[in-house]
């Protein structure tokens, strides 16, 4: 796929001749494969009702007024948050069996290549780039070296996080003799006072949230300002090049 | 000591205890075990054959709320435990040898019963300054505990301060006081945190192992699991308030008065592992949450050091200042949020700059 995608990208430049023409026919890469998104825009849906109602769970909304038995505000909320909870963990193994399974672009949030010069070369290029510094920014199929990394020490490690510490925290309610004790009640040997363990997986959700809020912005502005489509193609699933 | 093959039920009958109330105890304490009825013929049993189990309690730094505690306790009723279950043969606090009469039990219960008695320590040692901070009969505690743990066959920690250091382990714990399986690693302790335990829970975790023989069935932090294996929460009279969320949000509101949750006002049943929510204090008449107040999770570790007991996001101390997870993160999306902003004005300011150069290049 990545050799693939370089041969396209060389006509690619060759192309800004016929700028003038609109309708000329732009280069386009597969990236993103149907999995990959449908995964994407699953995975952003649960983590905003994770993140909603986690938030209202640790910092509670006013109370309810009448009888207990006619309410359940707390029952739904964190009913929600469990199922979703759920469907993030599945949707998250089987992003990871994917990354087996499909292109080099499926791969790019397990790792980076930091023992590679070039890959250094390309995050200071994406830094210039960002800090105004570059005219023009280098075409990416995949990730930006700088959004790759990113994704890594950001968003697969938090999200991994809040599964084991969210699963432990689960166990609570479910008993020490559930599967999901005996499978992250280990987390309790780190921190023997589970109120930690609820600090923390709370703490979890705000480095979720500035993800967002960066991940969400750089998007929609390297959609515009590069020369690459970027938000488009996680619903089509194909990378055009515009120049 | 006394006759040392005595076994609990000649003492029993000794007392004037007739044998219809002594199956009664242990029908009772069968119950309160919650184990079977066979159970309560096999307590029966090794209390009429076995010889009563030597024990050695001890004191470190602590408060005694522990022993005030355990003296509470009524069923079994803590006579019957100290007088008839066991043989204590030493408790600082309430044996009637003093002075060296009193230290030369211990090291006759070390020679005599090697391997066979109980070591109950109630506190635990701090070990700063060769541990100085707590000198007992002329020596630092912890020699005596690690002498006196040596021959034992088994450790009870009694309470948060044997089991997690509570409050004189706090931060900055000056005198580097230490639970007592930091101290002493090559036996088998039973933890039984609280602060103090429950009177009820103390003499149920004595009655088992001086029936049984061994400890009982301990997680992963070594807590008995009849005792330990629920939170508060889970078993909390006002668990049906927080479902519905209902919630106490000031002390003298409405909520408060018609018995809401507390988890709004820092309660921390929901982190807390302990029997207060059934089997109760004072002979089951109560507890903290019971009367109006939010469990403090004083048998977790640490829980000195988890921020305010009326604060359900409590502080967070390793960013070096005092502030709760959602000030931090607000503050970090902010702060974030901020240069998101920033950024996106520069690049449309750029953004026609260049246009206007561009269009008037083009001009």
């Amino acid at each position: 796929m990545q050799d693939k995608s370089r041969h396209l990208l060389t006509p690619a430049v060759a192309a800004d001749a016929a700028r003038a023409d609109r309708t000329v026919k732009r280069d386009v890469v597969y990236v993103y494969e149907a999995p990959v998104r449908l995964w994407h825009w699953i995975n952003a849906a649960v983590i905003l009702v994770l993140g909603l109602t986690g938030y209202f769970v640790a910092s509670v909304p006013p109370t309810m007024t009448g009888e207990a038995s006619d309410n359940f505000l707390f029952g739904y909320m964190r009913f929600a948050h469990f199922s979703a909870g759920y469907v993030l963990t599945v949707g998250f193994l089987l992003r990871i069996y994917w990354a087996f399974m499909g292109n080099t672009h499926a791969r790019q949030i397990f790792y980076v290549p930091l023992w590679r010069k070039s890959f250094w070369a390309e995050v200071l290029n994406q830094i210039r780039w960002y800090a105004f510094l570059e005219v023009k920014p280098k075409n990416h199929a995949g990730h930006n070296p700088l959004a790759r990394l990113a994704m890594f020490f950001m968003f697969t490690p938090t999200i991994s996080f809040m599964i084991v510490t969210g699963f432990a925290l689960y166990a609570q309610g479910a008993g020490n003799d559930s599967w999901q004790y005996k499978l992250f009640g280990w987390v309790f040997s780190i921190w023997p006072n589970s109120q930690d363990v609820h600090t923390w997986h709370h703490l979890g959700l705000w480095v979720i949230a500035t993800f967002a809020l960066v991940h969400i912005y750089a998007a929609i502005r390297e959609d515009i300002m590069s020369r690459q489509s970027i938000v488009s193609s996680m619903i089509s699933g194909e990378r055009e090049f515009r120049d | 000591m006394g006759a040392a093959t005595e076994t609990f039920y000649s003492v029993i009958r000794r007392q004037g205890i007739t044998r219809r109330s002594f199956h009664k105890f242990c029908s009772l304490t069968a119950t309160s075990l919650g184990l079977g009825s066979l159970a309560a013929s096999r307590i029966a049993n090794a209390l009429e054959n076995k010889p009563r189990v030597p024990v050695i309690w001890m004191h470190g730094l602590e408060c005694t709320c522990c022993s005030e505690s355990f003296i509470r306790s009524a069923h079994p009723l803590v006579k019957d435990a100290v007088l008839s279950m066991i043989s204590l043969d030493y408790d600082e606090t309430i044996m009637a040898a003093a002075g060296h009469q009193a230290e030369a039990i211990l090291e006759e219960t070390r020679a005599k019963y090697k391997g066979q008695y109980v070591l109950a320590v109630e506190g635990n040692p701090p070990l700063n300054d060769d541990g100085m901070f707590c000198i007992d009969g002329g020596k630092p505690f912890v020699e005596k505990l690690r002498a006196m743990a040596e021959d034992s066959m088994t450790i009870v920690a009694w309470g948060t301060c044997a089991s997690w250091g509570c409050v004189q382990a706090a931060k900055p714990n000056p005198t580097q006081a230490l639970p007592i399986d930091k101290v002493i690693t090559n036996k088998p302790i039973i933890k039984v945190p609280g602060c103090p335990p429950i009177a009820e829970v103390m003499t149920g975790v004595v009655t088992f192992i001086i029936t049984f023989g061994k400890l009982p069935e301990l997680d992963r932090h070594g807590r008995p699991k009849m005792f330990y294996s629920q939170r508060i929460h889970d078993k909390c009279y006002r668990r049906p308030h927080f479902d519905a969320g209902q919630f106490v949000e000031e002390w003298d509101d409405e909520s408060a008065r018609k018995g809401y949750c507390l988890y709004k006002m820092g309660c921390k049943g929901p982190a807390t592992y302990n029997a207060c929510s059934t089997v109760r204090w004072n002979g089951g008449v109560s507890f903290p949450i019971q009367s109006g107040h939010g469990c403090i999770g004083c048998s977790e570790e640490g829980f000195w050091d988890k921020g305010s007991f009326y604060d359900r996001l409590t502080t967070i101390k390793q960013f070096g200042i005092e502030k709760n997870a959602d000030q931090i993160g607000m503050a970090a999306a902010g702060v974030v949020g901020a240069a998101v902003a920033a950024h996106a004005a520069v690049t449309a300011a750029k953004q026609l700059t260049c246009k206007r150069d561009g269009a008037a290049q083009e001009r």
